[in-house]
């Protein structure tokens, strides 16, 4: 088969995909963005094994025409973040739950839902939605976050203007089987602003969740996500951003299970001295495939920009990476950090991973390394000849396998939940 | 009090005999000294009875208060009572030293049916014991043996062997890559350990140890044997003579 067909098998796949899908209504201005994003969908096809970018992950459950069930998840697990002060917003099966959320208000920040923000004639919305989302398609195309501009049915839009210290909670909730949700979160931080977005929840069987993140000169943005344990769900998300002069942007993700995960991450630096960090661990077990992507654009002078992945998988799990590094032309002193790892603890499990750096400034330090290993018998021993047994030993070797990126989450209470739920995690797992 | 009888172990991938033949017996409260050439058995006689991985026993036995250490997991070795100074003590990054000891005391007395120490009463004993052993508060708190040098290990090594309080201490080339001064420090920890319950086999290459950890048995091992026991004055013919004259001897019996 030549390219153009195969370009044009996919094109036909998709609309056939696409049957009965209607385009949520709203405003005009909102109805031309959602059918270009359609457009755009269309032009590209859904992604399927066959794509060099999707080659370790399968999407083929992430595009059918229905999601496959997702059993509830019965765990007697507390919520994630609740002891932190925060504005809650929930969503149920990506329905958005007005009575179980907190008021829309705060110092410093509007908050809306997208469909509200969408049907509004007149809303700044209609110069933002979408717009880094179409941004982060070239040089590679991400058509499920296409898909999700153009189908998204709700979300939270919205925008900062000042110092806010109290974080804004998504919470994810899900109660049906068989939901098919797809999400589109829409930030916008003015000059100087300071805002925490914090997001847990299975959400859906299958959940395609897009969040854009505008981030002006001098503003911090600090996001936080945890996504379920023991959950069969499938996800698709992308995180798009862009980053003016002196601004921060700081991610971290937890996921301890869930059958499919894929996390991509866009992220432009086009301000000189920003700083853009990301980063995650997971832990899968069993039927377990997560896929950290990542892209990060050098356009500006003196920027930094780290990348922090651990994984830890065990009976079969499969982790993958993607993390590239594109330093243009002209970003001048850029640096550039990337590590990447995995800790097998057996022998059925298996990381793939691709670092990539490509650069074109020629005053620029950029390290990237990538490593998969088992639990050091050196260490193990030594451990258990001081009479700490075996299991116990192994979890103290994994957790220190993680800190590294724990490290990266600015908030000591929540570095401290999250590193207290990855030691139940390892408990259970005896039994 | 530990006893070894008639052991010997070959490496589990090499049809390799390492030791052929060992016999020890060290009563409580003793000193006993292994010395010996490189490639003699010393340091394979530490890991056996500790029970590192790669090697197998093919005959003899060895307990602990007439307890089989060969029917032991390590941790179950070390609860019982027998402890290992490593001649290379290991990094583990990420693991904090306090959080690797209070792990370890409280693994070892839940196995043995005793009350865990709170985190209070941890703290309040590595203290005192780790002032001894001049280990400060920011080595405690650094991950295990991570950019500590030669010294340091060694007296963190002692400090673990202080808190855990063993029945039966094996020293394997703790004076190794010592200067004087801490050869005498890690000593004085040694004998402040000295209680006259608790064994030491201390293994060496050289007398000079000796002269701070006074032995009362030496053994001089070679080819995998004990070859010749006796007292400290031993350890002070084969430091003017060199092995040769022993191993000589032995050819010719």
């Amino acid at each position: 088969m030549t390219r153009a067909q195969m370009k044009q098998r996919k094109r036909d796949e998709t609309v056939t995909r696409l049957e009965g899908l209607v385009l949520p209504k709203g405003a005009d201005w909102a109805t031309e963005l959602r059918q270009a994003a359609l457009a755009r969908l269309l032009e590209m096809g859904l992604p399927t094994k066959r794509d060099e970018y999707w080659k370790w992950t399968d999407p083929t459950s992430l595009t059918a025409a229905v999601p496959v069930k997702a059993e509830l998840f019965e765990g007697n697990e507390t919520p994630f973040f609740n002891a932190i002060d925060r504005l809650k917003i929930v969503f149920v099966d990506g329905v958005f739950d007005a009575s179980a959320s907190d008021d829309l208000s705060g110092e410093g920040i509007e908050i809306t839902t997208l469909s509200q923000a969408l049907s509004a004639d007149i809303h700044w919305a209609k110069d933002a939605y979408g717009v880094l989302e179409l941004a982060g398609q070239t040089p590679v195309e991400r058509p499920l976050a296409a898909m999700n501009t153009a189908f998204a049915t709700d979300g939270v839009v919205i925008r900062v203007t000042g110092k806010v210290t109290k974080p804004v909670s998504l919470i994810y909730k899900h109660e049906n089987e068989i939901s098919d949700a797809i999400l589109h979160n829409l930030v916008k931080l003015d000059e100087g602003a300071e805002f925490t977005l914090l997001e847990n929840g299975p959400a859906a069987a299958r959940f395609n969740k897009v969040l854009e993140v505008d981030i002006a000169d001098g503003a911090s943005f600090h996001h936080i996500r945890a996504q379920g344990r023991d959950h069969e769900r499938r996800a698709a998300t992308h995180i798009f951003t862009r980053l003016g002069k002196e601004s921060l942007f700081k991610s971290f993700t937890m996921t301890a299970n869930g059958i499919l995960t894929r996390n991509e991450v866009v992220i432009e630096l086009t301000g000189d001295d920003a700083q853009a960090h990301v980063g995650g661990v997971c832990m899968g077990d069993g039927e377990f495939l997560h896929d950290d992507t990542v892209f990060i654009t050098h356009d500006a002078e003196r920027c930094e920009s780290r990348q922090v992945f651990k994984k830890v998988l065990r009976n079969g799990a499969t982790g993958v990476f993607q993390g590239k590094i594109l330093v243009k032309d002209g970003a001048q002193k850029t640096d550039g950090y990337q590590i990447s790892q995995s800790l097998l603890l057996d022998g059925d499990s298996q990381f793939l991973a691709k670092p990539e750096l490509e650069i074109y400034a020629d005053d620029v330090v950029c390290s990237h390394g990538s490593t998969t290993g088992a639990i050091d018998e050196e260490a193990l021993f030594y451990m258990k000849s001081r009479g700490i047994p075996a299991t116990e030993a192994t979890d103290l070797l994994t957790l220190a396998f993680l800190a590294e990126a724990i490290e990266e989450i600015a908030r000591e209470d929540i570095a401290d939940d999250v590193m207290q739920r990855l030691e139940a995690w390892l408990a259970r797992r005896k039994g | 009090m530990l006893e070894i009888k008639n052991l010997h172990v070959k490496l589990q991938d090499e049809d390799k005999q390492i030791l052929k033949g060992v016999n020890l017996t060290v009563e409580p409260g003793k000193v006993h000294a292994i010395m010996g050439p490189n490639g003699s058995g010393k340091s394979t006689t530490s890991y056996v009875l500790s029970g590192r991985d790669g090697y197998e026993v093919t005959e003899g036995s060895a307990t602990l208060d007439g307890a089989d250490l060969f029917d032991m997991e390590p941790e179950e070795r070390a609860a019982a009572g027998l402890f290992l100074a490593f001649q290379y003590p290991v990094e583990i990054p990420g693991v904090g030293n306090m959080t690797f000891l209070r792990t370890a005391v409280n693994a070892q007395r839940k196995m043995r049916g005793e009350v865990e120490l709170t985190a209070g009463e941890f703290l309040k004993v590595v203290r005192e014991k780790a002032k001894a052993l001049k280990i400060d508060a920011e080595m405690l708190k650094r991950p295990v043996n991570v950019g500590f040098s030669g010294g340091e290990k060694k007296r963190n090594e002692i400090l673990q062997m202080a808190m855990l309080e063993p029945k039966v201490c094996i020293l394997d080339e703790t004076d190794s890559g010592l200067d004087v001064d801490a050869m005498k420090l890690v000593a004085e920890g040694v004998n402040a350990l000295r209680d006259g319950k608790r064994s030491f086999v201390v293994i060496t290459h050289y007398q000079r140890l000796l002269d701070h950890i006074k032995p009362d048995v030496v053994h001089i091992m070679s080819n995998g044997r004990i070859i010749k026991s006796g007292g400290p004055e031993l350890a002070l013919e084969v430091e003017h003579n060199g092995y040769a004259d022993i191993l000589a001897e032995q050819e010719n019996a």
